[in-house]
């Protein structure tokens, strides 16, 4: 691993004492939970009540409408067969759903998403859950480049190996990353958690904002202001009961990875968690 | 945009012809302007096969004595492969402009080459054993069909759909790009290089030909340029990783290997399927898909990697 040692006085600053506060960072979102994130126009649906269809033959448009009128008549679990690495799929929906897609998905899949749980068998493309705002999306294989750009909130997980830029200018909630990242991951990341068990691409965090990136293999070099910080207790809790939310482990235990932290204070902003500033917009 | 495509079949062949057609349909949004193969057939034999157009596809179109200069055109080919002690074995007509001639030669190739591109309108696609370089205008299905690709057999092919953005819409300035004047060598690009004046200048000093003003060419004669010093092809895939800038992922065949280079900062797509018997590649995976009736597990090569496979 590359020497973590870049001078810094963030410590001395105050920064890194983020609190685990506001539903979408402390709270695994549930379908069947209290927590209500619904929008005021948001449709009503019973996840007992399932349907599936095959996205084969059809075009995006139809797909993404497919899935709306199927919400529309109630049904809170979907399962779309066959979609085949096509674009833009699973996007906008601003509602709870249990979602499934049992193959892979091309670019910009499950972007602008606030609220359902999405499960996906294959691969995803590039900038998967872009600007996601909460709920859940969780791909079994490998993802593509900009994988959770500008994220706001929720659980964003790959399984297995992800491109590189992951978590560009996130703002909030957690990725979670079960091989290697490739790099700039955490580019100008202004909040939330990077969880990797995997090795790290070079510029790790490079010019980020603030935020935590946790790595549990090698890391090849780190980027612009990006330093190494010591994993709290509350952290090392919060790490082992996140990962074991999707059936996975540190490879050599939570308080063995390595923290990655800003090194300056770069940001000028407040502390709103993304679903505070939700009720406050 | 740009999307760029290839395969490889290891020790085997297959209707190559017909699987890049369908990896660059799918991939008809990156670029709709041109498209092309450089598809390397199971049959290499010790003729030379030529790929070569005597005028663009836009001049038959506005030209009013074009129709007779294309016939003086290939004529003059004709006589000056004849001059050079070329034993021309045969020869098909793709289109008016398009030919594709095998013949026999032990002569010094580079004049013979430069000899023919003499002529005025008339460009060599490629020259090779195994390789076969077409392109032309529209879309992946428009030119396999014009020139019947859709049956060509062979172990592994690269292709291009381009979306014209610093230079013109023509087949001069359509991939891939043969790599001047090696036998087999050819260069599928998608991004954009910042120092390609610099080594533009610096190769052409050192007596390499370019025929557009597109970047992409750059890198066909980039790596002439390093196996003619010594390179093998990964060592000089490797090289201008460092010796680019810009953001490209590129593809290079020869007759008998594939490579892939990424840039140091990965801002160019490349999706990879790999299997024992096959090597499939392509700027997004829907391309990939579209010649596999079943689930596969596809990955991201990371930034600055170079892989190379062989046939």
């Amino acid at each position: 691993m590359a020497e973590l040692n870049q001078e810094h006085e963030s410590h001395k600053l105050g920064m890194h004492t983020e609190q685990l506060s506001g539903r979408t960072q402390q709270v695994f979102f549930s379908p069947s939970a209290e927590e209500n994130f619904t929008y005021p126009d948001g449709i009503e649906v019973d996840f007992g009540k399932s349907a599936e269809f095959d996205a084969g033959p059809m075009e995006i448009s139809d797909i993404n409408l497919k899935i709306r009128e199927l919400m529309k008549s109630g049904h809170g679990t979907i399962t779309i067969k066959n979609p085949g690495a096509k674009h833009s799929l699973g996007v906008g929906i601003l509602n709870r759903l249990n979602l499934n897609f049992e193959g892979s998905l091309g670019y910009f899949g499950c972007g602008l998403v606030d609220g359902p749980n999405i499960r996906i068998s294959g691969r995803v493309g590039w900038s998967c859950a872009e600007n996601m705002m909460a709920g859940t999306v969780v791909i079994e294989k490998n993802a593509g480049s900009t994988f959770g750009a500008a994220m706001r909130g929720g659980d964003l997980v790959c399984k297995g190996d992800v491109g590189s830029r992951t978590g560009i200018d996130q703002k909030g909630g957690t990725i979670i990353i079960g091989g290697r990242a490739g790099a700039f991951t955490g580019f100008m990341m202004q909040r939330g958690r990077i969880i990797i068990l995997g090795d790290a691409g070079k510029n790790l965090g490079d010019s980020m904002y603030d935020g935590t990136i946790f790595v549990g293999g090698k890391i090849e070099d780190l980027g612009v202001d990006a330093v190494e910080g010591e994993i709290t207790d509350g952290e090392a809790s919060w790490l082992e009961a996140k990962l074991a939310l999707y059936g996975m482990k540190a490879p050599n235990g939570v308080k063995n990875l390595t923290k990655i932290v800003a090194g300056k204070q770069l940001w000028n902003y407040d502390n709103l968690e993304p679903a505070e500033k939700k009720l406050v917009l | 945009m740009c999307g760029i495509a290839g395969l490889i079949h290891r020790g085997s062949s297959a209707n190559i012809g017909g699987q890049m057609t369908s990896m660059l349909q799918a991939l008809k949004h990156r670029g709709p302007d041109s498209t092309g193969f450089a598809l390397y057939g199971d049959e290499a034999t010790s003729d030379l096969v030529m790929r070569f157009k005597v005028a663009e596809q836009e001049d038959l179109a506005t030209g009013f004595d074009i129709h007779a200069t294309v016939i003086e055109r290939r004529a003059t080919v004709d006589e000056r492969l004849k001059e050079m002690g070329a034993k021309v074995g045969s020869q098909e007509q793709a289109t008016e402009y398009a030919y594709r001639y095998s013949f026999a030669f032990d002569g010094d190739l580079k004049r013979l080459i430069d000899f023919i591109e003499d002529i005025e309108g008339v460009e060599i696609l490629s020259i090779g054993h195994a390789l076969e370089l077409i392109k032309d205008l529209g879309d992946a299905t428009v030119v396999s069909n014009q020139y019947s690709l859709g049956g060509f057999d062979g172990t592994h092919a690269i292709g291009h759909t381009r979306m014209a953005t610093e230079s013109d819409v023509d087949i001069r300035s359509a991939h891939p790009y043969w790599a001047y004047p090696f036998n087999d060598v050819s260069v599928v690009h998608n991004g954009q290089l910042t120092n390609y004046w610099t080594n533009r200048r610096d190769l052409e000093r050192r007596g390499h030909r370019f025929m557009s003003d597109c970047d992409s060419e750059l890198i066909a004669v980039y790596i002439a340029h390093r196996i003619d010093e010594g390179d093998d092809l990964e060592a000089a895939m490797r090289r201008s990783v460092d010796e680019l800038d810009g953001v490209f992922t590129y593809l290079v065949a020869t007759g008998d290997s594939l490579g892939m280079a990424k840039d140091v900062m990965a801002a160019k797509p490349m999706v990879l399927y790999e299997s024992d018997d096959l090597i499939a590649m392509a700027s997004e995976e829907v391309a990939i898909r579209s010649i596999f009736p079943h689930e596969i597990d596809t990955f991201d090569p990371y930034e600055g990697e170079v892989r190379v496979w062989q046939s």
